[in-house]
């Protein structure tokens, strides 16, 4: 489907501009869990903006290695004509719902399994159109691998939640399927598993995962179907049927790990990290990302990411216990300063997506 | 901007004596002439004054007091830019990082390694050797340029379209603010909450901070390398090719293309066995595990021949991969022999525009006169035309300008940019009026506000001001339409 409703939304921005009114920015609410709850406040009202109704692929040219989507683009719709030329986003990102969309994805910055070794979200990006907090439509960025001409605005975007502008249209850099994928699954302690993934990520093998949890280290191969053959001797392990279904669940938390009434924490973290928490963790990114259901203080959780030289996101929780936690890990004084000054030029009434971020911003 | 007075700089020139060393304060005019141009040397102005800090805290200081007195501020790394970034101003300090040259750590396990800004790009990998690991962003300036100024200007390589540009390699800064402050900026971990500065500040051509520590990415080294020079009768046919590799979903680590002016200056230079007589050479490189690498050669080779490729040449080993890519890497310093002067272009394109633009590029040859030899980023679509000319007659330096920024425009109708890896500077801050429309350059006005409000880090760069691009929209009339029509012109 392709819809441009470029003029409806900024005329939407320009009348919350008037009326002073907040906007909470909606995709598909699939990640409507993610971030700090938004919070009516006494003066001001939110409305609902949805981008849904602008969307379409814009421009898709497979051996350019480059896809244009409006935002409201459900991120289904991407991947399945990518696929169909054999192509994909090599960050995964993960959908959370039927209808996630393209803008969701890359407000977010949210990536997938193959991310140590592909790249992130924002890695992707080449470009971006937005409406500032202003309601003026702004494009930085293009469709070119390379564009050095300046700031990088949009790759700003990726992770900002939507507090800097809203995201009306994408460029992002695809790649080829790899021809053959498997994995090997090798029971081990978390001490062994994380030791052999250190190694095998310091060799050429042609690794796309590294993960492990209850007991059993997950190592997918991704290549010319020879180059996996050779690798998956090395690596030795079973070889997992329907790899391809786990991988997915992973991603979309339909991991029987993740089924748990606990808050879900994210810790991002130095691959070296080591993390001492009596929970069972679900160890991703070549151990650089730990998902852990805790029911301990934000601050100790905290503690133990920035200990390492990483940091924690209270990624989920299924009741009120935490309303008022910071979902994302406070920053240094003077960054934070930045990140004020960069929202009050982007954004100087506060009117897209306030708070969402930081409860600040 | 900075109205710093004669009184000023008198009063920092006081306090930099009492806190640097006097070797470490340059002020002669002996002294202070050889920073007055970067690689780009067609734009020369000597510096006020150098400072050669040795650690942070001295960097912390001087900016500190840069920031009191007003006075403005230019980083230098190796001054190997092609685009002016580094040139210094006549009422500023020049900042020069060279003693910020030791390579911190190597961390294996963590494949990362910090490192000083000072430090060379090649050194990094050299240092990682020991470990098998590399850092894998190899501007073709590689053993001079530093890593503090990839970062600046976000630079590539020959091995980006696989392994990406310096912001897909770094995880962590260490900068230093107009005001003295020690910020870090990213991480050691893959993900950092907030906005994403560390992409902000990649490619802000010294504009935001000083970086004083960068830790980048290493990867392990492939199993094996091959690189296949092929020659094409034309260049068309040659891009062609490129399209048809990446169509058949090979990502080779480099994709570069020559015409023939550049065949025949890197081959007189490097004798790596380039056929001059060809229209056009590309050279593909493979790498990865052993099977991949010669499954892929195999495939790429019959490919190539495919799309009309007059005769193939494929590494046999190390030696002679290295042999085959010298030429392509000291394309510039071989123009260069052959041409008084030459000025060196870095615009991008949709790959499937390369056609139109090289028969456009050739006709401006003809109209202005001037030869010009094409370096081409294929994989990535980033042309390098170099126009030859010669400074010492008269107007052809201005004649050859107006060529280079007539390439520019061309590329960003094609669709692309008007730099890929060079930065703007201030050689391209014209051509920034014909990429951006006024909001977007408020925009980037904004977001230096909102890290340097005095306008004292490298001013009068990367940016136009909105009121220059009106002077230029008045003379640039773009389909009818003129390029700032909300501003005043005068
Ligand atoms: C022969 C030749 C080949 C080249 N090939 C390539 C290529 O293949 N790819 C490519 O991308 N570039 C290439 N370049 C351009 C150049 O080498 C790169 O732009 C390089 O990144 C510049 O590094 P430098 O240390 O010389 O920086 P400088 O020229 O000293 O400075 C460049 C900019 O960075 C700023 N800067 C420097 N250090 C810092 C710091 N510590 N903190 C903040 N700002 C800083 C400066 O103010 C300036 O704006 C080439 C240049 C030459 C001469």
């Amino acid at each position: 489907m392709s819809v441009n409703r470029t003029q409806e939304l900024q005329d939407r921005v320009r009348a919350a501009l008037n009326d002073k009114t907040m906007l909470k920015i909606v995709g598909g609410n699939s990640k409507e869990f993610y971030g700090n709850p938004s919070l009516d406040s006494e003066n001001n009202k939110t409305e609902i903006i949805e981008t849904r109704i602008h969307q379409g692929i814009t421009s898709y040219e497979p051996s350019e290695l480059v896809i244009t989507a409006r935002a409201g683009t459900p991120l289904k719709e991407i991947e399945a004509l990518l696929a169909e030329n054999n192509q994909m986003l090599p960050f995964e990102p993960p959908h959370f719902g039927e209808h996630a969309t393209l803008g969701g994805a890359i407000a977010t910055g949210l990536s997938g399994s193959r991310r140590p070794f592909a790249g992130s979200a924002r890695d992707f990006v080449l470009g971006t159109k937005i409406i500032s907090g202003k309601g003026e439509i702004m494009s930085f960025g293009g469709q070119v691998i390379k564009n050095v001409a300046g700031y990088d605005v949009s790759r700003l975007m990726v992770g900002a939640m939507g507090t800097l502008g809203l995201l009306l249209e994408i460029s992002i850099k695809v790649l080829p399927r790899p021809n053959t994928e498997v994995t090997q699954c090798i029971a081990m302690s978390q001490q062994q598993a994380l030791k052999t993934m250190r190694e095998f990520h310091q060799t050429s093998l042609p690794l796309s995962a590294l993960a492990y949890e209850n007991e059993k280290l997950y190592v997918r191969l991704s290549g010319a179907e020879s180059a996996v053959t050779a690798a998956q001797k090395k690596v030795s392990g079973e070889t997992m049927l329907h790899a391809e279904n786990f991988w997915r669940q992973v991603n979309e938390q339909l991991h029987p790990f993740f089924k748990s009434n606990k808050p879900l924490w994210r810790l991002s973290v130095p691959y070296i990290a080591a993390i001492d928490i009596e929970e069972k963790s679900f160890i991703d990114w070549s151990g650089g990302l730990y998902w852990i259901h805790s029911d301990k203080e934000a601050e100790e959780i905290q503690q133990l990411a920035s200990a390492q030289g990483g940091a924690a996101t209270l990624f989920k929780v299924t009741d009120n216990s935490h309303a008022y936690t910071e979902r994302f890990a406070p920053l240094q004084a003077k960054i934070k300063q930045f990140h004020v000054n960069l929202k009050m030029r982007f954004d100087p009434y506060g009117i897209l997506n306030y708070g969402r971020l930081y409860s600040d911003l | 901007m900075t109205s710093a007075t004669k009184a000023n700089r008198n009063s920092l020139r006081n306090k930099l004596h009492q806190v640097l060393p006097k070797s470490s304060i340059l002020e002669t005019e002996e002294q202070t002439r050889p920073y007055e141009c970067d690689g780009l040397t067609a734009y020369q102005q000597k510096p006020w004054i150098v400072v050669l800090p040795d650690s942070i805290e001295q960097v912390q200081t001087i900016l500190r007091l840069c920031f009191e007195e007003g006075v403005p501020v230019v980083a230098r790394g190796a001054g190997t830019g092609l685009s002016g970034g580094a040139l210094p101003l006549a009422n500023g300090v020049l900042l020069s990082l060279a003693k910020f040259n030791r390579i911190l750590d190597i961390n294996p396990d963590n494949r990362s390694a910090t490192v000083e800004p000072g430090v060379r790009n090649l050194a990094i990998s050299q240092a990682a050797e020991e470990f098998n690991l590399y850092y894998a962003p190899d501007p073709s300036s590689q053993i001079a340029c530093t890593i503090g100024g990839n970062v600046a200007e976000n630079a590539g390589g020959v091995h980006c379209l696989k392994y990406g540009l310096t912001v897909h390699n770094i995880l962590q800064l260490k900068v230093i603010t107009i005001d003295g402050e020690l910020i870090t900026i990213g991480s050691q971990a893959l993900d950092t909450p907030g906005y994403d500065l560390l992409a902000l500040m990649t490619g802000s051509e010294g504009m935001l901070g000083v970086i004083v520590e960068v830790t980048v990415k290493l990867l392990p080294r492939p199993e094996q390398a091959q690189v296949i020079l092929a020659a094409f009768d034309d260049v068309v046919k040659a891009g062609e090719a490129v399209a048809a590799i990446i169509a058949e979903g090979i990502i080779p680590a480099g994709l570069e293309m020559m015409d023939n002016p550049a065949i025949r200056a890197a081959e007189d230079y490097a004798h790596a066995g380039y056929p001059v007589d060809a229209e056009a050479i590309l050279l593909c490189e493979l790498d990865g595990t052993h099977e991949e690498v010669s499954e892929q050669i195999q495939f790429v080779q019959h490919l190539l021949k495919q799309k009309g490729a007059t005769s193939l040449r494929t590494s046999a080993n190390e030696a002679e991969r290295l042999k085959i890519w010298l030429g392509r890497k000291s394309a510039f310093p071989a123009v260069g022999r052959i041409s008084p002067d030459y000025y060196c272009m870095d615009g991008t394109i949709p790959r499937h525009q390369l056609p139109k633009i090289l028969k456009d590029i050739s006709e401006l040859s003809k109209e202005y006169n001037l030869l010009v030899a094409n370096v081409f980023h294929a994989g990535d679509g980033n042309l390098h035309p170099l126009i030859l000319y010669d400074a010492n007659i008269e107007g052809e330096l201005e004649r050859t300008e107006e060529f280079g920024g007539k390439i520019l425009e061309l590329c960003v109708e094609a669709g692309g940019a008007i730099t890929g890896e060079h930065g703007v500077g201030k050689e391209k801050i014209d051509q920034m009026c014909v990429q951006f429309k006024s909001l977007e350059l408020q925009i980037f006005h904004d977001i230096k506000h909102s890290f340097d409000s005095k306008e004292l880090l490298n001013p009068g760069k990367a940016v136009p001001t909105l009121h220059r691009c009106a002077e230029l929209g008045g003379m640039h009339v773009h389909n009818g339409l003129l390029s700032h029509p909300g501003l005043e012109r005068f």
